[in-house]
């Protein structure tokens, strides 16, 4: 019955984009190939913050529901959904995507493939899957949009967190990859903004060996010392999920594990979240994660851009992008960030059960967008590139 | 559990009495409070201003609304039907089916026919009342919520949060006569007093579109502006007119305010502080006071229209929705 619908909707979309072939919106996703954010168990395991399924499944969700408002426009989004195995790959990819027409490129892809794409062509580039702040400070790009919440925006939220919480005392505990020590300073960051205190900080490694035990017992990583919380950074996610109910003092652990800032879980309540995350787990049997909502904003953009039909060269489909707004069904509008394409959100906080709090917490001011206390704000950013 | 909702209605029903059964006040009546956790309805004493007692309802009860025969129609998303209910004795005559997730509907003048928004499906439903069978389902856009029907009954009008659009429905053939662009996640929608302007609010868009209900074109848009809070925080949602026309209240859902709007001018002349996250409204008969349902801080205010001043908030159930006055 569903597949039926969804073959007819299928259908009625070809039929749409043939007819009315001078509005149709070409959009390209260029996904790793094979993924290894998406093997079976791990994504089974579904650690909090990880992506449990492909970028496109979001997408589909999104242009499946702006269909009436397609139509009622007369245009349409075609999207193509290409996998690459490398970085030259991806550039290929995108470089053939631009022959074929398309206006807008998105991609959930690693750093460096996500900036050869963006260089390799003069479209727009959606980011729909990485939240490394690199993309947003550094190495930023004109044409480079971000719909996750970047690392930096996550550390905040928890920080706002801690601070309505009056939990001032933080244990950091941090793992072994390249990546966690990059997580490990933002959180600092963080922490620093947010005037908390970091009592200690400590590496952590996953090992059975006796001889590493101050290393990898949680006991003895969180022995000796009071705080208040455990805040724990590991982009792996097996050593975090055993931390809770394992630290020598009975204190709460955040960051990866325990409580953790996410764009989205299936679980919000409120704003007409329910109805979006019960149409994905519909269409895709799994739960909506904040990968999925990234893609699903990504979609919602496509079509707003598709119904509002900006005239002239694909440069203007890039300017109307950085004005465009969206509804994420977060309670607020969305935009995008001048200063370095970030899309604002308000941030989920969730045990994985539920959304315990959201950020920005109340009470937080902020002279222009209180959003905007989540994230890198504009006096302190990095990105030189005009917009 | 069940046993204890039974004790809770008699008890409810018994304190009703009392309050009938006592002397004759200024403003006899009742409003009724759906909300959406507790699967009740809070009633509270027009006269007092007090919780009188509460009627326990189907699954998450949101829109309520007067049937053209007096009684109270309460929709509830979770039971996926409504509950008739009797005012005199405060009992549920039965559960009409609503189709999938009902959120709001509208009632035809005859009182035969019912239109409801169902927001996981996207569609408009239109239901026999008498044998609460579907008769017809129009696809609209996704998340519809409001639903209003033109005096005639002719015109149905349902907007869908997710396109922002306004659809426009004839109700003999069930044909979809128009989408009217309105700002983003419209909600609720109000007449003027002929009926020839349809306002419609606009959640993510701190306003309301005014659309010509001839033309059905957006004529006109009133934004809000609430001193010390943010264009993003103003977020309006219920809206009801005067019956003269003149005058629209609406409330603005995070600001935290209900805007008494000038109709003819199109400005906005009184913003009173209310609730946390003003959600509907509803007048009085008298249209002397404004009850406004907090969402979020799960009381009602009680506004006094003259002064435009709050001046009681009364607690009642967890994540009020909806209310209707009878008098």
């Amino acid at each position: 019955m569903t597949r039926l619908r969804a073959r007819m909707a299928a259908a009625a979309l070809l039929l749409l984009s043939a007819w009315a072939e001078a509005t149709v919106l070409k959009a390209t996703l260029i996904s790793p190939q094979d993924d290894t954010r998406l093997e079976r168990a791990r994504a089974e395991r579904a650690y909090l913050g990880h992506p449990t399924g492909p970028a496109a499944n979001g997408l589909a969700v999104a242009l499946q529901e702006g269909q009436f408002e397609l139509e009622a426009a007369g245009s349409s989004v075609a999207l193509s959904n290409t996998e690459v195995a490398t970085l030259e790959g991806a550039r290929a990819a995108a470089i053939a995507a631009e022959k074929a027409g398309a206006a807008v490129l998105l991609t959930d892809l690693p750093e460096a493939w996500t900036l050869a794409v963006v260089d390799a062509v003069k479209l727009p580039v959606l980011n729909l899957g990485n939240a490394a702040d690199s993309l947003r400070q550094q190495d930023c790009r004109a044409r480079l949009f971000h719909l996750p919440a970047s690392e930096r925006m996550r550390a905040d939220a928890l920080a706002q967190t801690l601070v309505s919480r009056k939990w001032s005392k933080v244990l950091m505990l941090t793992g072994p990859s390249a990546a966690d020590v990059q997580r490990a300073a933002t959180a600092q960051a963080s922490l620093r903004r947010y005037g908390l205190q970091l009592v200690v900080a400590k590496p952590f490694k996953l090992s059975g060996d006796p001889r590493e035990r101050a290393l990898a017992n949680p006991v003895l990583l969180t022995g000796g010392q009071i705080y208040d919380v455990v805040w724990v950074v590991d982009s792996d996610g097996e050593f975090a999920r055993l931390l809770p109910y394992g630290t020598a003092l009975p204190r709460p652990v955040v960051g990866d594990a325990g409580l953790v800032a996410l764009g989205w879980h299936a679980q919000f309540e409120r704003f007409g979240a329910p109805q979006v995350a019960r149409r994905f787990a519909r269409a895709h049997k799994r739960p909506m994660t904040a990968h999925d909502w990234s893609a699903w904003v990504a979609g919602k953009l496509l079509v707003t851009l598709a119904t509002t039909q900006p005239k002239g060269p694909v440069a203007a489909w890039g300017q109307a992008l950085a004005k465009t707004t969206v509804d994420g069904s977060k309670g607020t509008t969305l935009s995008l960030r001048p200063w370095d394409g970030q899309l604002r959100q308000p941030m989920l906080l969730t045990d994985g059960q539920g959304v315990v709090a959201q950020a920005p917490i109340e009470g937080l001011l902020h002279p222009r967008n209180v959003l905007d206390t989540l994230g890198v704000d504009e006096p302190e950013k990095l990105c030189k590139v005009a917009r | 559990m069940n046993s204890r909702f039974r004790t809770l209605a008699c008890r409810s029903l018994f304190l009703a009495a009392l309050a009938l059964g006592g002397p004759p006040a200024l403003a006899q009546g009742t409003v009724y409070v759906s909300s959406e956790k507790d699967d009740s309805l809070t009633l509270i004493d027009l006269n007092t201003l007090a919780v009188k007692g509460t009627i326990a309802t189907c699954k998450r009860a949101r829109h309520v609304q007067l049937t053209p025969d007096r009684k109270l129609l309460v929709a509830c998303t979770d039971s996926n039907a409504a509950d008739l209910i009797d005012l005199a004795s405060g009992k549920s005559l039965r559960r009409v089916p609503l189709g999938n997730e009902p959120e709001a509907f509208d009632i035809s003048p005859d009182g035969k026919t019912l239109y409801v928004s169902n927001e996981d499906e996207g569609v408009a439903s239109f239901v026999d009342f008498a044998s609460g069978k579907v008769t017809r389902t129009v696809k609209v856009g996704a998340e519809p919520e409001g639903v209003k029907l033109s005096a005639d009954g002719g015109t149905l009008y349902v907007t869908s949060e997710v396109a922002s659009l306004v659809h426009v429905i004839d109700t003999a053939s069930g044909k979809l006569l128009k989408n009217i662009k309105a700002g983003k996640r419209p909600r609720r929608m109000a007449f003027n007093a002929g009926g020839t302007e349809l306002w419609v609010t606009n959640e993510l868009d701190a306003s309301v579109s005014i659309i010509d209900t001839a033309r059905h074109e957006v004529v006109g848009t009133i934004k809000f502006e609430v001193r010390g809070a943010r264009a993003e925080d103003i977020t309006p949602v219920g809206i009801q007119m005067s019956r003269d026309g003149k005058r629209a209240f609406v409330a603005l859902g995070r600001a935290n305010h209900v805007a008494f709007v000038d109709v003819a001018s199109r400005k906005v002349t009184n913003l009173v502080l209310v609730g946390k996250r003003a959600w509907n409204v509803a007048l009085d008969k008298a249209e002397a006071r404004l009850f406004v349902v907090n969402g979020l801080s799960d009381d009602i205010t009680v506004v006094d229209v003259a002064t435009a001043k709050a001046v009681k908030s009364i607690p009642v159930g967890r994540v009020p929705y909806g209310l209707v006055v009878v008098e």
